[in-house]
């Protein structure tokens, strides 16, 4: 029983409603033996339990169904009619097929049960209708006698239908005719069980008469499935000393309740409507347990607090008839990869971890699609062919890993391949080949930015198309569809190492548990799912932990930088909150995280989500209102719209988890030296070392005016000069004697730029930018434990020297080879 | 549900109207699409709306979109200190509400009493109205509902 697997499970559940169906349409079949309609059900119920028993390699039901279904398709056909004897085969056939699931549902196999007399019963009707003991005698069941006059009719109607390939069949059934005497008997009483109304009895199996038991002893013990559980069939087999083998087993099966009876089918709107039923008295249950909390009168507390409870439990549990393992959709997947690995001539091997995890089952339909495409996608791109991955050092086979867990009141579900991983170098230039981004917005982001840029629309890596995948529909479809149901996507990639795809769902639509919070007197709720943590900071705090990096304010959170989105900003307010405490909550939409600041957090409901109106789904920020505990209406704010909003695309698309990203080619313009260098004003500024030449002082006396820059004699040559301060807007003092200059030489063309002060050279990890920009920077990061600017070297270079990157080649290949040019010693920077 | 003047392309029609005031003047709906006239409501405002949305209300647990119909006709903000009635309407099986002044009775109109909208009238409100109902000393405006609440 404990191997039985799920698609067993419920072709079991499914057949004994089948067989149940069977009977009574058989029985009223009788008393109208022309209805095609009826015959057609019947036909379909056991074609389908023959389709799937053939499929689950059980012989003996495939081979009863399959003859029943030759019998039932002549009848319906027309080329047989139906006489009692014929539907007194096909009863005993819903009997033996009804004994065979017992028997696989007892022990997962077919058992004894004998199918050769029913099958070859069956043979005999189709060629005689009215079955005369003398033709068939393993057939021969007991209400033919009392059918008799019914049946007599038959017998001119049978040589006609009888066609010559029933013959065979015929044949075959008489020789075994003999052999199975004992079952052709047993068969008699069992007949009449089922119009008795008892409890159906597997007909052929276990009533042996007791002088051929000892003929089976030898087998009986090893064969317990022969006694079906739980059907009085097994009780004459406990009656008898020989059959007590059989007992404990069916003594067993008396303890827990056989698979059919303990399911029952439920519409699924019917549970539609009772979880907006319980979502309703979620709702009146936060408004009273409020209401409550009030209160002093301790009875009508602690029938709130028993409310609460069993609101909570009653929530739960209709929740849980919703679910559905994951395997429901998974178990699909096998044959997905086989079939595509074999037409690509990948070898591949799928495992899948945690399949037993729920979900919703209309979420579990939403993910199908999506899944089974990211699937498609990792075996078509993801993993290489053979010969590839033997170059790479990789054993050929490649493996696709489904994981699916829950986390946090979500369930993740990650697709991960072991094939070559995405290149965010091809990626980039992918994109801006294809219009979708500019060159320079591509060169300010970071790989695991890039990895992004797969889920726009128009997006394919393929460089062949293949009838699979790589026609430039696929991500984005994903990531609409799977952000619909309110879950977010993911992609991470190691060059070399593989891909993965994260979704996370939400466990159920209609309830979700959510943060509501303050803003500008009005209260609004956002989903769990994108929350992260909540970060309060009262005023002292607040002021210097919140950073203003080029006028955007940043929030530096355990060493990343934090971008922070002010909600009332976004939706226009004014904030009711003047007491300087800043309330972050940290979200993350589409692999980023920023900041919102609230007013105040109130608490975390359990919110049941309402449409709105066609007017506010145009407005794009909530996706959804809902009813708060004391009867307000709240807004359920669309994280992932508001992050669109608010956050810059082009410069803000970042994955927080850049550990496992390090794509060689990134690497070095990821993690390169920088110097930093003090501008005044408190501002640091960070250059990279590879674009310094050397460092120098020079005394302020010594800086000319040529129109109106300034200038300074440098090594016999004139060097313009921009003072950093002046160019990034900090004002430093301006009064000093010594300037500290960082000159900058390239193609013989010098300039020179002026810092406060020279500070460190740290090695810096651009990885943690913030998504913060403005002029004259590249953005912002923090660097020996501050935040510091990124500069944009060529923009400074050019506020000095507006010809500097224009000059004219002719110049440059003297210059080049002049040893005295600066460029030749930029080896021996940094004498200070 | 029945709603047999729903077009706006037969604006003459005869029936009920359920009528209210608002901004001094008589206003009237098909009484089919009036679900149920409620006293001023809780409002959730709601940011980047359009200025007509005046907010959310709960109506049985169920939110239900409440349009100003005063700024939807360009007609001044009602004076402070004074409750708006809302007229929970239903348009295609979809609750939403309208704040007008006060409600007024249902009256009987006929068809032979209906004239195009007045020249008087402006733009905005002029695309909301069908045309006036003109009933003894008092000129009844009958608002084409479906537009007054869709397009706000």
């Amino acid at each position: 029983m404990d191997g039985l697997d799920d698609i067993v499970e419920e072709f079991l559940v499914e057949s004994h409603e089948n067989l149940d169906q069977l009977d009574t349409d058989l029985v009223a079949l009788e008393q109208e033996p022309n209805s095609r309609e009826r015959l057609s059900s019947i036909f379909r119920t056991i074609h389908t339990i023959k389709g799937t028993s053939g499929f689950l390699a059980f012989n003996r039901l495939e081979e009863v169904t399959h003859v029943g279904e030759n019998m039932l398709s002549r009848l319906r056909d027309g080329e047989l009619d139906l006489t009692p004897h014929r539907t007194s085969v096909l009863l005993q056939m819903v009997d033996t097929v009804r004994s065979l699931l017992t028997s696989i549902e007892a022990t997962g196999g077919e058992g004894s049960v004998d199918v050769s007399a029913v099958v070859a019963g069956i043979s005999a009707a189709m060629e005689n209708g009215d079955g005369p003991a003398a033709d068939a005698p393993a057939a021969a069941p007991a209400p033919v006698a009392a059918k008799a006059p019914a049946a007599a009719k038959a017998p001119a109607k049978a040589p006609a239908a009888a066609k010559a390939p029933a013959k065979a069949p015929a044949k075959a059934a008489a020789k075994k005719a003999p052999a199975r005497k004992s079952p052709a008997t047993a068969a008699a009483p069992a007949k009449r069980a089922p119009r008795a109304k008892a409890v159906p009895k597997p007909a052929p199996v276990a009533p042996e008469p007791v002088e051929e038991l000892h003929d089976d002893l030898p087998v009986e013990p090893v064969l317990p499935a022969a006694v079906a559980e739980e059907h009085p069939v097994s009780e004459p087999a406990v009656d008898h000393p020989e059959g007590e083998a059989a007992a404990p087993d069916a003594a067993g099966g008396q303890t827990r309740r056989a698979v059919a009876d303990s399911t029952i089918r439920v519409d699924v709107d019917l549970l539609d409507e009772l979880m907006l039923l319980v979502g309703e008295l979620v709702l009146t249950r936060n408004q009273i347990v409020q209401n409550v909390a009030r209160q002093t009168d301790t009875d009508l507390i602690r029938a709130s607090q028993r409310l609460n409870l069993i609101a909570s439990e009653l929530q739960e549990g209709v929740m849980k008839t919703r679910m559905q393992p994951i395997d429901h959709i998974w178990s699909k997947l096998p044959r997905v990869v086989r079939d595509l690995g074999l037409q690509l001539k990948k070898s591949i091997r799928l495992d899948m971890e945690g399949r037993e995890t729920e979900l919703d089952k209309t979420l579990l339909e939403a993910v199908k699609d999506p899944l089974t495409h990211l699937v498609r996608n990792s075996v078509d791109h993801g993993i290489e062919a053979p010969e590839d991955r033997k170059k790479a050092g990789k054993p050929t086979e490649g493996v696709l890993t489904l994981r699916a867990r829950h986390e946090s009141g979500q369930v993740v579900v990650e697709v991960a391949d072991d094939g070559a991983g995405i290149d965010p170098v091809k990626l980039g230039a992918k994109a801006v080949q294809r219009g979708l981004l500019a060159q320079d917005a591509l060169a300010r982001m970071s790989p695991a930015d890039i990895l992004q840029l797969i889920f726009l629309p128009g997006f394919s890596t393929a460089a062949a198309v293949t009838n699979v995948s790589g026609r430039g529909v696929g991500m984005d479809v994903v990531k609409t569809n799977i952000e619909a149901i309110g879950g977010t996507i993911e992609v991470e990639s190691e060059a070399g190492r593989g891909t993965v795809c994260r979704l996370r769902i939400p466990l159920t639509l209609a309830i979700v548990p959510a943060l509501t919070v303050e803003c500008a007197t009005d209260r609004y709720a956002i989903p769990q799912i994108s929350l992260q943590e909540l970060v309060s900071l009262d005023a002292e705090k607040a002021a210097n932990a919140v950073e203003e990096v080029g006028g955007a304010q940043v929030y530096r959170l355990r060493g990343e930088l934090l971008p922070l989105v002010r909600l009332t900003d976004v939706l226009g307010l004014t904030s009711e909150r003047h007491d300087g405490h800043v309330v972050i909550a940290v979200l993350r939409s589409e692999g980023r995280r920023f900041g919102l600041v609230v007013d105040r957090v109130i608490n975390t409901e359990e919110i049941v989500v309402k449409a709105v109106g066609g007017q506010l789904k145009a407005i794009g920020l909530y996706s959804g209102a809902t009813v708060l505990g004391d009867g307000t209406v709240a807004l359920i704010l669309d994280v992932q719209a508001l992050a669109r909003r608010a956050l810059r695309t082009e410069t803000t698309e970042r994955q927080e988890s850049r550990a496992s990203v390090a794509a060689a080619a990134a690497a070095e313009t990821d993690r390169q030296r920088m110097l930093l260098a003090s501008i005044g004003g408190g501002r640091r500024v960070a250059i990279p070392l590879d674009t310094v030449t050397r460092l120098e002082q020079v005394r302020t006396d010594a800086v000319e005016k040529v129109g109106n820059r300034e200038v300074v004699q440098y090594r016999g040559a004139i060097l313009p000069m921009v003072r950093l301060d002046r160019h990034l807007g900090a004002y430093g003092e301006t009064d000093r004697e010594v300037l500290e200059v960082i000159v900058y030489a390239d193609h013989g063309r010098s300039v020179a730029i002026v810092v406060e002060e020279i500070l460190d050279i740290v090695d810096g990890e651009a990885a943690i930018r913030s998504d913060i920009d403005d002029m004259g920077l590249l953005g912002s990061a923090v660097l020996g434990d501050k935040v510091t600017e990124l500069l944009d070297v060529r923009a400074a270079i050019l506020a000095a020297d507006p010809q500097f990157y224009s000059a004219h080649p002719a110049t440059l290949a003297p210059a080049a080879f002049s040893p005295s040019a600066p460029s030749g010693v930029s080896d021996s920077l940094l004498e200070v | 549900m029945t709603a047999p003047t729903l077009s706006s392309s037969a604006p003459a029609t005869s029936g009920q109207l359920a009528t209210f005031w608002l901004d001094g003047d008589l206003y009237g709906i098909e009484v089919e699409h009036v679900q149920e006239v409620l006293r001023s409501q809780q409002l959730t405002r709601v940011p980047l709306a359009p200025t007509a949305v005046a907010g959310l209300i709960n109506l049985r647990g169920q939110v239900v979109t409440a349009i100003e119909l005063r700024e939807r006709l360009g007609r001044p903000p009602r004076p402070e200190g004074t409750d708006p009635v809302v007229i929970v309407v239903r348009l295609h099986g979809e609750a939403v509400s309208m704040l007008v002044d006060s409600i007024a009775d249902v009256v009987d109109v006929d068809a032979g009493d209906f004239e195009a909208p007045p020249d008087t009238l402006e733009g905005q409100a002029r695309d909301l109205i069908r045309g006036a109902y003109k009933l003894h000393g008092q000129l009844l405006l009958a608002l084409d509902v479906q537009k007054a609440v869709n397009s706000a």
